[in-house]
């Protein structure tokens, strides 16, 4: 397939997985502002920005209802919800004949509704309506996508958008709220934290899986290796790192080219760190390093991906 | 011109109350008092339908296009501003012995016009004959030099081509402006007969209309036999200017259609005079492009050096025969508005045959009589640019106030190699269907003709409608709409 197509298509996947991970985490937190909590509501949003990936500046005087607001609406924020959208609308436009007409008709309305005049003033006095919309538009998204659109190359693509994302994602995530929270083995979290992990789990629409495997007693180790190694969750690290194993695997297989090595031990790396590793061996190691490391990887994996597939240079590919 | 609701002596019962005939052919209704047979079934059909249910029909209609996507871009507006093409629920009926004249018509004009380009940038026998000035050709603006003495396989110059018809008072079909460059519009061809197969399902057989659906394929096998030599399996892809492009909409479609690869400019790349396309696989050599993007911007090393829409190196591979445009390069300079006025000279020249379809008389402003007889007489003239299209830079004399007309004068005694002129015609009427009432309005007809080993036309085209009242301008940016145009067995 074209490269330009499988771009817009990685592309249109990934910023839709954002906006629906933002509009999760700042539904959590609305919802956290309820409750009484040991941090001002101030504090707690720059939190939700730095896990967003776009800290504040120190000097930042934003309250809470400002940063809120920036996170879903600012244009100049490229990853806000409405900037998101847009930018994965933007993407499916270049390859509307690529996709489905009902991925692109679901994509189309979602846009349209957060773009709608009087929007930022609905959201204001119902803030969770708005947030509730955007996750189902882009659950309906998903769905759409799995069960119209053959799973040849192009859906890989998008599997590996929405993967590389969420791993990305959750690892940032993680990394903020550990280093805010203690992590001592075996311990239960405390009266005050309790609400701040119940908040983690949410945000990663953990909190109902984590109760079936570990009950309702939070302790945060478990938390930790529930939402870092637990192989069946769809928003575990680890989750993530074998579908993009498989997704990148089906890439390689329609797509032959001698430079897919380079992706494959990346994803390789990744994969076989986060199956065999024991939660007690990241934590001796140290957990800012692990989630750290993480992190870069789904850097070098964007830049493989793109090198390998997208913009690669004409001499190699002649030589090939 | 007769009352309302009047035909001659006969009064017409809803909904036509408000179809009056005027000076313009009528497609429906003869100048007296009749239907035209081959309208009789449409006629009744419309007179047993309720308003209400043709209503419901005509919201399907648009909820369908909407749907689709059917859309085109106005330019000017918020960038990528979408539009629906409006589209008139009645079908616009030609019969079989009317089509045939057009058929063997284009099909002579398509034939010489290929043999005027392939002598303009050869040996040029026509222009050292006299028949056709030489100065009109060189000082044309989409004259490509670089093209002279290009070898283009099969001598194939325009593969694609729309021609713009309209009907005279007297019932005669004659050619308004021939389209050899990029002509548009095909898709809404094809998509608006998918819409009205749904909307009008019985009338179809019971009128005989023929098919279009073999279009796509028809394009694709003529792409196919412009391949370059010993490409047995050749890569086809639609190069296409973007998104933002007014036509991106029937680019996507064609593509998809035709089952070939819809690439932008950025996605090709050329080596060694070889053009290839960038795959996730790697690079993939592309034999045939239907390109879809003027001469101009598409290749910044030979043309237009600011174009980012084009191909660095694709005239250079052209050149070399690794690669074929569909049209050929310079092609405009025989739709060019004043070389127009050559082509009945041009068929007979090339063909030895007097031309089956007339041109519209037409007024060259190089000419010094013509030009002061047009600028003394404006309000009665159309005057155009020569190298314009898509009804822009053109002034309708009877309806311009005496400010444009004096601009245009202005303009035309500037360059008068820019400009020329064509009394006004009353293009034919057809019923449309507006407001809950059938109203005629004016109409033309492009048909598309495919030119590869052998010339296609699909029984077809595209009718375009003025839906203003009164409004002569059926272009899409100009407030135009189209129909479905049927013709019939026989």
């Amino acid at each position: 397939m074209l490269s330009r197509v499988a771009d817009s298509l990685y592309w249109t996947s990934r910023y839709l997985e954002r906006a629906e991970h933002s509009a999760r985490l700042i539904d959590v937190h609305l919802n956290m502002m309820i409750d009484q909590s040991f941090l001002s509501s101030d504090q707690r949003w720059r939190q939700v920005a730095a896990s967003l990936g776009t800290p504040l500046a120190d000097d930042s005087t934003l309250d809470a209802h400002s940063i809120a607001r920036a996170l879903t609406f600012d244009p100049t924020n490229r990853s806000s919800i409405v900037s998101c959208i847009t930018a994965a609308r933007e993407n499916a436009r270049q390859v509307r004949e690529q996709i489905s007409s009902e991925m692109w008709h679901q994509l189309n309305r979602l846009f349209h509704q957060v773009r709608r005049p009087g929007t930022e003033e609905a959201w204001s006095s119902q803030p969770l309506e708005f947030l509730y919309a955007v996750r189902e538009g882009a659950h309906l998204f998903q769905g759409l996508t799995d069960s119209t659109m053959s799973h040849g190359e192009g859906w890989h693509f998008i599997q590996v958008g929405r993967f590389l994302e969420r791993a990305n994602a959750t690892a940032t995530l993680l990394d903020v709220h550990f280093s805010e929270h203690s992590l001592n083995p075996d311990e239960l979290a405390g009266h005050l934290e309790y609400i701040e992990w119940i908040a983690l789990l949410k945000s990663c629409t953990a909190f109902e899986a984590y109760c079936k495997v570990y009950t309702a007693e939070l302790r945060p180790v478990r938390i930790a290796e529930f939402l870092m190694l637990n192989p069946e969750f769809p928003h575990s690290l680890r989750f993530a790192a074998d579908m993009l194993h498989t997704a990148l695997d089906a890439v390689a297989e329609a797509s032959p080219t001698r430079k897919a090595g380079r992706v494959e031990k990346l994803t390789g790396k990744m994969r076989a760190s986060l199956s065999f590793s024991h939660i007690e061996e990241i934590l001796s190691g140290g957990i800012h390093p692990y989630l750290t490391n993480i992190q870069r990887q789904c850097s070098q994996m964007h830049s493989a991906v793109n090198q390998v597939y997208i913009t690669y240079p004409i001499q190699s590919a002649l030589e090939a | 011109m007769a009352s309302a609701g009047k035909i001659g002596h006969r009064l017409l019962p809803p909904p036509f109350s408000n179809y009056v005939l005027n000076d313009a052919y009528d497609e429906m209704f003869t100048g007296d008092s009749a239907t035209r047979p081959h309208y009789e079934e449409l006629y009744q059909r419309l007179l047993s339908v309720p308003a209400e249910e043709l209503h419901r029909r005509k919201q399907e209609a648009d909820l369908s296009f909407l749907h689709q996507g059917i859309t085109f871009t106005v330019y000017g507006r918020e960038e990528g501003t979408e539009r629906i093409f409006p589209h008139d629920l009645l079908p616009r009926i030609i019969t079989a012995a009317e089509w045939s004249t057009i058929e063997r018509g284009l099909t002579q004009r398509i034939t010489a016009l290929n043999l005027f380009l392939r002598d303009i940038y050869h040996e040029g026998k026509i222009l050292a004959d006299g028949t056709v000035p030489r100065e009109l050709v060189y000082s044309c603006k989409q004259f490509r030099r670089q093209m002279r003495g290009l070898q283009v396989p099969r001598d194939i110059y325009v593969t694609v081509v729309g021609s713009d018809l309209i009907r005279t008072p007297d019932g005669r079909f004659v050619v308004l402006e021939d389209n050899l460059r990029v002509p548009s519009g095909v898709s809404y061809m094809l998509t608006s007969r998918q819409v009205m197969k749904r909307v009008f399902p019985n009338l179809f057989q019971r009128c005989g209309v023929r098919s279009i659906d073999h279009y796509s394929t028809a394009l694709l096998s003529t792409l196919r036999s412009i391949a370059p030599e010993g490409r047995n399996d050749p890569v086809i892809v639609l190069l296409t200017p973007g998104v933002y492009n007014s036509a991106y909409f029937e680019h996507a479609y064609l593509a998809r259609q035709m089952g070939i690869e819809l690439v932008e400019g950025r996605d090709l790349v050329v080596h060694d005079n070889v053009v290839y396309m960038r795959n996730t696989a790697g690079l993939r050599r592309v034999d045939v492009i239907y390109r879809r993007i003027d001469d101009d911007f598409i290749d910044p090393l030979a043309f237009r050096a600011d174009s980012i829409l084009g191909v660095a190196g694709l005239f250079n591979a052209y050149r070399a025969g690794n690669v074929v445009l569909a049209n050929a390069v310079g092609t405009g300079v025989a739709d060019d508005k004043a070389l127009y006025a050559y082509v009945p000279k041009i068929i007979r020249y090339y063909l030895n045959e007097d031309p089956v379809l007339d041109n519209v008389e037409t007024f060259l402003m190089t000419n010094r009589s013509e030009r002061e007889h047009v600028c003394h007489n404006l309000q009665k003239f159309v005057v155009k640019a020569v190298g314009e299209s898509g009804g822009y830079g053109m002034l309708i004399g009877p309806h311009s106030t005496a400010a444009q007309r004096e601009d245009f004068r202005a303009r035309i005694q500037a360059d008068p190699r820019n400009y020329i002129a064509q009394p006004t015609i009353m293009l034919s009427r057809a019923p449309c269907f507006i407001d809950g009432q059938v109203e005629p309005r004016h109409v033309d007809l492009r048909p598309y003709v495919l030119f590869g080993e052998r010339v296609t036309i699909v029984p077809g085209g595209l009718t375009r409608v003025a839906l203003r009242k009164g409004s002569l301008v059926v272009n899409s940016s100009q407030g135009g709409g189209s129909k479905d145009t049927w013709v019939l067995q026989e």
